[in-house]
């Protein structure tokens, strides 16, 4: 036998091991198991505030961890840092490339971070001496565009991109400290773990994966969905992963169990969802969909008990403030609307 | 792609395969049990799940009394 039939064999061998693995632990179900427990009551979240400026399509928007501020990111060429109590636009920073697809803030509130078709993350210091707003760093090494990124720290940056890889940065010497390579398609979406030792990717290749970012290397890697994953996050206690794929479903994996336990569908949804976010105590889950509405799950349950309509376009992006105090969704109709 | 590369890609496929076959897994019950023990003992101080009122909302202006 050549190698390559042997090495091939080896890896199916494998595969049907961990299937198996994963089935002998499976002594229950998250529905049996959660059988006992009542269904949330009706979710009803109004808009509180809609924020307006942008000129264009809105693709990415992100909470700042102190303060009730928030920056997004538009085609329209421009970052915005909104003060969502006030609506106020605390900084319009003006970007090189308007081809723009995600943005970050992190959590220090020192430094604003995004990136799209033009390859690179670009770091700016919203803290500046003189007050100005400026390009401090371009991360440049990506053979495909920027779909994520997401602090560590003020040093630190982790990117997924369209290479299919995921990159640790080192910000103050614009250098690459880890790839991550493993995904067979772009990588799409990132969230990092509450205690900043793991981060979350998911792909084009249908699957999530689960990285150890001092080892460098990925722990886990789950299936199940049917199309491209749009969008990841950690479920708050951050023993799970929450998943939204083309396929119009979202899907729990709980990692200790290294397995799928929940899809949350619906035959009335029939489009991709594009975005999620848990609510702070992981029962809710608040997902965006390209049909221009977002559902609320409860996350135990399985069931949709909640709906937020009021955008006239695909809602892009979508976070809970991390008070829990609100969600901001951010749409192609080029607003964003503070709900609680 | 050249046949040893595909070799080490493969290579490199095992060895992933290895390492996510190795790993320790605990019962379904008991990480479902974890999941709703959090849930539910989170579930007091989530607001969006127990509403909260107009006066304890950021968003939401304060009434606010004036004389005429």
């Amino acid at each position: 036998m050549g190698e390559m039939e042997q090495l091939r064999k080896e890896a199916e061998s494998l595969k049907d091991q961990i299937t198996a693995a994963r089935k002998a632990v499976q002594d229950t179900t998250l529905q049996e198991a959660a059988a006992g427990i009542t269904v949330v009551g009706r979710v009803q979240l109004k808009t509180r505030k809609t924020l307006r400026g942008h000129l264009a399509k809105i693709y990415a928007m992100h909470w700042a961890v102190d303060a009730n501020l928030c920056v997004s990111a538009s085609q329209d060429g421009k970052l915005i840092v909104w003060d969502t109590i006030t609506t106020n636009k605390v900084n319009a920073i003006p970007l090189k490339s308007s081809w723009v697809m995600t943005c970050a803030y992190a959590p220090s509130g020192n430094l604003v971070a995004c990136g799209g078709l033009d390859n690179m993350c670009s770091i700016y210091n919203l803290k500046g001496k003189d007050g100005n707003v400026k390009v401090m760093r371009e991360l440049a090494a990506h053979t495909g565009y920027l779909s994520c990124c997401r602090f560590l720290s003020d040093s630190e940056i982790i990117t997924s991109s369209g290479d299919c890889t995921c990159v640790l940065w080192d910000i103050e010497t614009g250098t690459q400290k880890t790839v991550f390579a493993g995904h067979q398609g772009d990588c799409m979406s990132l969230a990092v773990s509450p205690d900043f030792k793991f981060f979350i990717s998911g792909a084009c290749d249908f699957t999530a994966k689960l990285w150890d970012i001092r080892e460098g290397v990925c722990r886990q890697t789950f299936g199940g969905h049917e199309s491209d994953i749009n969008a990841i996050g950690f479920f708050p206690n951050g023993n799970a992963v929450i998943t939204g794929s083309d396929d119009a479903t979202c899907k729990l994996y709980d990692l200790r169990a290294d397995q799928e336990l929940i899809t949350y569908q619906d035959s009335s949804i029939m489009c991709g969802v594009t975005s999620l976010a848990p609510s702070l105590s992981g029962r809710l889950i608040l997902a965006g969909y390209d049909d221009f509405n977002v559902n609320i799950w409860d996350s135990l349950k399985s069931e949709r008990v909640g709906v937020l309509a009021g955008h006239d376009n695909r809602v892009s992006c979508i976070g809970v403030s991390a008070d829990g105090m609100a969600c901001c969704t951010g749409s192609w109709d080029s607003f964003l609307k503070i709900w609680n | 792609m050249s046949a040893s590369s595909s070799i080490v890609t493969m290579k490199k496929v095992v060895q992933q395969l290895r390492l996510e076959a190795g790993l320790n897994r605990v019962k379904v019950s008991q990480a479902a049990a974890d999941l709703q023990q959090f849930c539910l003992q989170n579930a007091q101080q989530d607001p969006l799940l127990t509403g909260m009122s107009s006066s304890n909302n950021p968003f939401r202006p304060k009434a606010v009394c004036s004389f005429l």
